[in-house]
């Protein structure tokens, strides 16, 4: 099944509220999937910076005096924020490809989650109620966020199977469905040098999107780009440093809501995730069309 | 009117409440507050009662139902009235994916709109949408009514066999093997029936008639490339 929320805030007073809302969204969705949970935050930006958020399975040998060892290798400053098993480096702007070459060096177990200028990614196994209390998500404030809730089809339940995937600077993405064609087509997006490090199917679904914008494509073209590529079952909903965007396949099997208010636009897989946002009863609630791109920017 | 906290008092005391409700009971007319988009709720009832449901509910609202009248207040989610043997439901607002799927009996009625595969495998039931229908709406659907105030998706009808669909708008497309057909003066009668016990607004003459064409009924391997 899985289960997908997301919120995309149009009135800035609620953006300390972002991580509390999309935490009760989250939780609501536990019993479409209960093997793990993620969310995308995309929080405050800081001039001339960049985040990195890295995962390790050992935290305490893993993120120990690592902000001093990557200073060194980069001849940089560099700072660390350890939540759990997550760390926030944040690095100077221009700096991101340099940091991981040297994390890949310095702590070859480490996971890179994401890099950009505001997106920060925390996922890991467990209830999704657990999951959110670990990264104290509630306490987290942002303009716009994506959260997961996963019942694995493809690929095993690890952190590294967990939604969401980033695979392109400050871009996300989640997933309810699967997908048929996703080792031919990570074959083909490895061949062209995209990064792609798990067996799962949505990864290649997130690396399709960037390889696309790569090319050239905006992102509304990149979605409309899966409609013709991708093979299987989707909802897809992604965020990008200032936007929000959604779309299914022309099947469209999967469940899917969107609420848009004054003040926020919101994404469930179900109502039920969207039944305590503020002024529900009378947000403009639909199911999102087959086959068709929905995007909102900042 | 008995009220029902379906946030204090949970899903399975609504249900079991709802469905002991046979046979001469004089708590005929319930109100369930506090929906929240909650699945399974008033499902299974077998006594002509009447419930309402203030605000909007999750999967299979009303499934399997049996003589009771079900009102919703708001939309539904998937499955509305899925398998309804007789009775009622009525939706004020939208219905999702799959409302009244492989209903037997009974009247569905839906004021806003219905998504995706609306009626499919319909086997008897009557289903009215003041709205719009989504794409592969009455797939397989074999026996029944469905009636449509406005447009329908894509591939309406695929497969069908004896139900009768009623479209005022544009359809999209027709599946294999749905065909317009004729409105002749039985359809008429049948329509304006329906249109007057959904509470609709609207001429039958407006409407167009579609149905199976029948050439899929049995396997033939010229029509292979339409199944």
């Amino acid at each position: 099944m899985c289960g997908i929320v997301g919120l995309f805030l149009k009135d800035k007073s609620l953006e300390p509220k972002l991580g509390d809302m999309l935490t009760d969204m989250l939780i609501t969705m536990t019993d479409r999937g209960p093997d793990s949970a993620g969310i995308a935050i995309y929080g405050s930006e800081a001039d001339g910076r960049t985040k990195l958020t890295v995962q390790s399975d050992a935290p305490e040998d893993a993120f120990d005096g690592l902000d001093g060892a990557l200073a060194e290798a980069l001849s940089t400053d560099v700072s660390i924020r350890v939540i759990d098993t997550h760390a926030v480096l944040d690095v100077p702007a221009g700096k991101a490809e340099e940091a991981r070459s040297a994390l890949a060096e310095l702590r070859p177990g480490l996971r890179v989650m994401s890099a950009g200028d505001t997106i920060e990614i925390y996922k890991e196994v467990g209830l999704p109620e657990k999951v959110a209390e670990r990264f104290d998500v509630r306490g987290m404030g942002g303009s716009h966020g994506i959260g997961h809730t996963r019942m694995a089809t493809e690929s095993a339940v690890t952190t590294e199977g967990a939604h969401p995937f980033s695979t392109g600077s400050d871009q996300c993405l989640v997933h309810n469905g699967s997908l048929s064609n996703h080792n031919s087509l990570r074959r083909k997006l490895r061949r062209d040098g995209v990064r792609i490090e798990s067996q799962n199917d949505t990864e290649v679904g997130a690396a399709y999107l960037t390889w696309k914008m790569q090319n050239g494509a905006t992102l509304g073209e990149a979605l409309e780009g899966t409609l013709e590529d991708l093979d299987g079952f989707f909802n897809f909903v992604v965020g990008t440093k200032d936007g929000f965007g959604v779309v299914r396949d022309p099947i469209a099997c999967k469940p899917a809501v969107m609420a848009e208010t004054d003040q926020y636009v919101a994404f469930g897989s179900e109502y039920r995730a969207l039944v305590n946002l503020p002024g529900i009863e009378d947000a403009r609630v639909w199911e999102p069309e087959p086959a068709t791109v929905y995007f909102w920017n900042h | 009117m008995q009220t029902y906290d379906l946030e204090a008092n949970g899903l399975r005391g609504l249900n079991s409440t709802l469905q002991e409700q046979n046979g001469g009971t004089n708590k005929t007319a319930w109100e369930i507050v506090n929906a929240k988009g909650s699945h399974a709720i008033a499902v299974g009832l077998n006594s002509p009662i009447e419930v309402t449901v203030k605000g909007s509910t999750g999967y299979y609202c009303a499934g399997m139902n049996q003589q009771a009248t079900v009102k919703v207040e708001g939309s539904v989610g998937p499955g509305v009235a899925e398998n309804m043997m007789s009775g009622t439901v009525i939706v004020e607002g939208d219905a999702s994916q799959y409302a009244g799927a492989t209903g037997h009996g009974g009247l569905l009625v839906i004021k806003g709109n219905a998504s995706s595969r609306c009626g499919i495998s319909m086997k008897g039931i009557d289903i009215v949408v003041h709205g719009n229908i989504g794409h592969m709406c009455a797939f397989m659907a074999q026996a029944g009514n469905l009636v449509v105030l406005g447009d329908a998706g894509d591939a309406l009808g695929d497969s069908c066999y004896e139900a009768r669909f009623f479209v005022r708008g544009s359809v999209k497309s027709l599946g294999a093997d749905c065909i317009e057909k004729e409105m002749r003066p039985e359809h008429i009668a049948i329509l304006k029936d329906l249109l007057a016990r959904a509470g609709a607004d609207a001429k039958p003459e407006e409407f167009k008639r579609y149905g199976s064409a029948r050439q899929l009924y049995n396997f033939d391997v010229d029509n292979a490339q339409a199944y």
